[in-house]
């Protein structure tokens, strides 16, 4: 702002239209720097061809235009197909399962008096402020195989299957289970939270309608709640969804090797076998995988705002 | 109908007993005597006197907090900047990319940005020569530009909510743009620019991924730190290290809560006081 | 294409007592062709209109009429696409809001939340070359005016709607603009309330002598706050007059429908006279005696209008030359007025309004359902519309 009295000229530009140039321009060439110039580089990047230098990639040489060769790699070498059928297959399920345990969670944190209400969802909040990598490495003491809870289900294991079944432990570290588990466990507040958002907005007097002209309980929920909490299922499965399909640090923690998963991949390709071209490829097509998802979160997330500002007119 | 919804209800126990279960069993644990961190050897607090005479994990701790502070600083800078553009300025050229831009980070798996970011940097040491070396600057860059867009967001939706009128009635009354930002727009979203910085302070504070990917020798943050002993293994430090941040954010969380909640009342006080203005 | 506004008869033209003395003959705001487009939508429509100072002029329409839009390009906070408004003969049209001298009320009041009462009026007079004493004196002058000198260090939460409404009313005429906007001033406010705002608005407006500027969409608010109106339709002015002017004398069926009820019928001219003309009208079953507009040939088709409270209703034949017989099909008692649903012989029903000017008992009353009547109403009261 002390800039304002330079001259006349920079002054009466900035007090009219300046000062809103530059309060979209900073930000806009901020992001087109950092984050849009990233995304260009590995889109080019992953046309490049591998060569031992430093940096360890060419363009041109054998490949004038540019190198296809990545693509039709991703396609034949049947590690990448595993890799992105594993991890889309762990994404879809973790969010289902996400779904089915948030769901009536969020729909009882509505159902609960106002008081217990912000105690609950004070709790559904803290573990997502807590630190990430603790979350996981939790499950990592919990699925060990002398701990307290393998040997609780191990014993229930055993109680219930025939002497000749009995087993010392359950095997779950390193599994394509714990994956799952450990993904719903680190994702299952960003389901909740939009999910509650959304159920709580509802007008209750809809479902008491809905009872006065006869439907049961079930029906209400079926006629009436899961239809008008459509939106909130589908942010919620798309805040899932999508990072649980790059996800690096589960399937490194409690993952088995021999399941390969696309962040892995793409991870390994980069930093181990300092192959550019190829992780961006990988990259490159794990984006276009997602690019349905993500149009579709920016659209919804788009259109609930443009409700809010409609409602905060109102 | 006043049946207590029972099921919903058990979900509730549920869901809370998985949201807490591992999280109680590793501050348990971290009060393990024994070596071995899965098998209980009594009562002990050896591992928080050890964790905190460890000077790698101080120094850790101290560079992350740097970081956060310095990348939340700046984040809610252009997180707000580009919040009041969004929300503000209806027509301007390339607006539709703009707001890709400032939604595509959020849900971007962290792999790729964090591979996207260290090529930039790579290229940019490599072409221009700034910043010569991966370390402090790159990750600070690369948080505030992930972090940044979470200011945004609650920025946006705190600005759509908001009465627009009130900045035009500014301007009406003469003030520029530049005034009216100050005087109306920043005071009546300082709440959300503040609970923007503390998101944007917690994700800095927690990242690995980027942080992995844009850092450098002798850059070692506490996540990064975590992360390279975890990848071994469960180790009893790490239980008491969790132990505390989770305290530690429970209090504030607990905090943010109660401070939350008198505002509340206070607010309730004041409908109260205009109720009786009206009679 | 709408006529320009009349500028009436002598007869008619009598200005509310509040504002007559302050109005001068030349225009202190002059909007000259201005049209706004919204893409491909047109909000306001080559508007032309003159505004004399101390005036109380409201624009008055359904919504989305562009009569916010015109407001909000006086103020500065749309540009117009054609055309240029001038203010005191200085032209504003490229001038951003805050370089204008001219203040707006808003409809949501848009009281700042995080300032005082106090410090709401101050606002704009931090922009004014001031010393602080004045400053102060100004807003506590501002504050006396709208009786909210108790109230100077409330938060606008913490007092009533129509305290907020004053306090907006207060910070807009702090800097003294040579122009007052105000944006459906009292739509926020109960019906009670609102009749008392409304005379407490003129009576300010009369101490202050500032040219006010109302948008509204009620038509008695119009009415009784403004000297003259502008009715708006579609981006356009249907007409522009005082309240007698346009509802007595409107020149379309829309402003005629718009303000006011009224009965229209098709009719056709039969003969004119000096200022009276014959038109036929078949659902009265006869010729009708009206009041000629000029530009009346015989055998053209034409509306006529009849409003409901210049129709009168007798047992028998009147003996005038506008009398039909009818049949009482309903009536509904207000109290001070009752209205009653007359169907004439067509089997066309009219809506008549009529005074309970005496105090009677339900069988005394001059007609009940299913009472065949007389209805009659002056030559004058016939209003002929050609579109």
């Amino acid at each position: 702002m002390e800039a304002a009295h330079r001259s006349p000229g920079f002054r009466r530009w900035f007090n009219r239209r300046g000062w809103i140039k530059i309060t979209i321009a900073t930000p806009y060439v901020w992001l087109s720097l950092f984050f849009l110039l990233p995304f260009v580089i590995v889109i080019a990047m992953s046309f490049a061809t591998r060569t031992p230098t430093a940096p360890p990639f060419s363009f041109g040489g054998d490949y004038p235009v540019m190198n296809t060769n990545h693509y039709a790699r991703l396609i034949h070498d049947d590690l990448y197909v595993r890799a992105y059928l594993n991890s889309i297959g762990n994404a879809t399920l973790a969010t289902l399962m996400c779904l089915l345990i948030g769901y009536p969670m969020a729909l009882g944190l509505t159902r609960v008096s106002r008081s217990w209400r912000n105690v609950l969802l004070m709790l559904v909040i803290l573990p997502f402020w807590t630190s990430f990598l603790l979350r996981v490495y939790a499950w990592m003491g919990l699925m060990g195989t002398n701990s307290w809870f393998n040997k609780l289900l191990t014993g229930a294991y055993n109680w219930v299957m025939p002497a000749d079944m009995a087993l010392r432990y359950i095997p779950m570290m390193n599994t394509g289970f714990a994956v799952v588990l450990v993904t719903v466990y680190s994702y299952l507040p960003f389901m909740i939270l939009p999910l509650y958002a959304n159920l709580e907005k509802l007008d209750l007097s809809l479902n008491e309608a809905a009872m006065d002209l006869g439907s049961r309980p079930f029906q209400v929920f079926r006629d009436v709640t899961l239809p008008l909490s459509l939106p909130g299922i589908i942010a919620g499965s798309l805040l899932v969804f999508i990072p649980a399909s790059g996800e690096l640090i589960i399937p490194s923690l409690v993952g088995s090797s021999s399941r390969p998963m696309i962040g892995r991949v793409i991870s390994d390709e980069f930093a181990s076998a300092r192959d550019w071209p190829m992780a961006s490829a990988v990259a490159v097509a794990l984006l276009l995988l997602l690019v349905g998802p993500l149009m579709a979160y920016t659209y919804f997330e788009g259109k609930s705002l443009e409700k809010k500002k409609a409602e905060g007119e109102s | 109908m006043n049946r207590r919804p029972v099921f919903l209800i058990t979900m509730l126990c549920f869901g809370f007993a998985f949201f807490y279960i591992p999280i109680l069993s590793m501050m348990v644990y971290s009060f393990n005597g024994s070596r071995l961190a899965t098998v209980w050897g009594g009562f002990s607090t050896k591992w928080y006197v050890s964790l905190l005479s460890n000077r790698q994990v101080l120094k850790a701790a101290i560079l992350s907090i740097e970081i956060a502070v310095l990348s939340a600083t700046f984040a809610t800078i252009l997180g707000t900047m580009a919040g009041i553009a969004m929300a503000r300025f209806k027509r301007f050229r390339g607006r539709t990319l703009f707001s890709g831009l400032v939604t595509a980070p959020l849900v971007m798996p962290e792999v790729i940005t964090g591979i996207a970011s260290l090529m930039l940097f790579i290229l940019m040491a490599e072409y221009i020569g700034w910043p010569a070396t991966r370390g402090f600057t790159t990750v600070t860059l690369a948080h505030i530009t992930f972090s940044m867009v979470f200011v945004t967001t609650i920025v946006h939706s705190r600005l759509v909510q908001a009465d627009e009128a009130i900045e035009e009635a500014a301007m009406d009354l003469g003030s520029r743009p530049w005034q009216v930002m100050k005087d109306i727009t920043l005071p009546v979203i300082s709440p959300a620019i503040m609970s923007g910085w503390l998101l944007a302070f917690t994700i800095s504070l927690d990242d690995v991924v980027i942080t992995n990917f844009t850092t450098g020798p002798g850059t070692t943050t506490l996540p990064i730190l975590i992360w390279s002993k975890v990848k071994l293994g469960v180790t009893p430090d790490i239980n008491a290290l969790a132990t505390i941040t989770v305290v530690i954010v429970g209090i504030g969380v607990f905090i943010a809560g109660w401070l939350l909640n008198r505002a509340e009342k206070a607010r309730e006080h004041d409908i109260q006081l205009a109720y009786q203005a009206n009679q | 294409m709408p006529e320009p506004a009349t500028t009436a008869d002598a007869k008619i033209a009598q200005f509310p007592r509040a504002v007559a003395p302050a109005i001068k003959e030349t225009p202190f705001i002059r909007i000259e062709g201005v049209t706004k487009r919204f893409g491909a939508f047109t909000a306001v429509s080559s508007v032309s209109l003159e505004i004399r100072k101390g005036e109380i002029f409201s624009l008055l329409g359904g919504s989305g009429c562009g009569k916010t839009t015109l407001l909000r390009m006086l103020a500065g906070f749309e540009d117009p696409t054609e055309g240029r408004i001038f203010i005191d003969g200085q032209d504003m049209t490229d001038l951003p809001p805050y370089e204008r001298p001219v203040n707006m009320m808003f409809q949501s009041y848009a009281l700042f939340p995080h300032m005082t009462v106090e410090k709401n009026v101050a606002y704009g007079l931090k922009h004014m070359d001031m010393t602080p004493s004045q400053r102060s004196d100004r807003v506590r002058e501002m504050l006396a005016l709208v009786q909210l000198s108790d109230f100077s260090h409330r938060k606008p939460h913490q007092i009533s709607g129509g305290q907020r409404q004053r306090v907006a009313l207060a910070r807009a005429l702090a800097k003294q603009p040579k122009l007052l906007l105000l944006d459906e001033p009292l739509a926020a406010l109960d019906k009670k309330l609102r009749e008392a705002t409304q005379f407490e608005l003129m009576d300010i407006q009369d101490k202050t002598g500032t040219t006010f500027i109302v948008v509204t969409h009620d038509q008695e608010e119009a009415m009784t706050l403004s000297s003259r109106l502008a009715v708006m339709d579609k981006g356009r002015i249907m007409q522009t007059g005082t309240a007698t002017e346009v509802y007595e004398y409107p020149n379309s069926k829309l402003v005629a429908g718009f303000i006011g009820s009224i009965n229209f019928f098709d009719a056709t001219v039969r003969a004119t006279q000096g200022d009276t003309a014959e038109v036929e009208v078949p659902e009265l079953g006869g010729m009708v005696e009206a009041r000629a507009i000029p530009g009346l040939t015989p055998g053209q088709p034409i509306t006529l209008a009849i409003r409901p409270e210049k129709l009168t209703i007798s047992r028998g034949k009147p003996a005038t030359a506008n009398a039909f017989p009818g049949k009482v099909r309903d009536l509904a008692y207000f109290g001070k007025d009752s209205l009653y649903r007359i169907q004439m012989p067509s089997g066309r029903v009219m809506s008549v309004n009529s005074v309970n000017a005496r105090r009677v008992g339900e069988n005394e009353r001059v007609a009940d359902w299913e009472d065949a009547v007389w209805l009659s109403f002056e030559p004058a009261a016939a209003i002929l519309l050609k579109d």
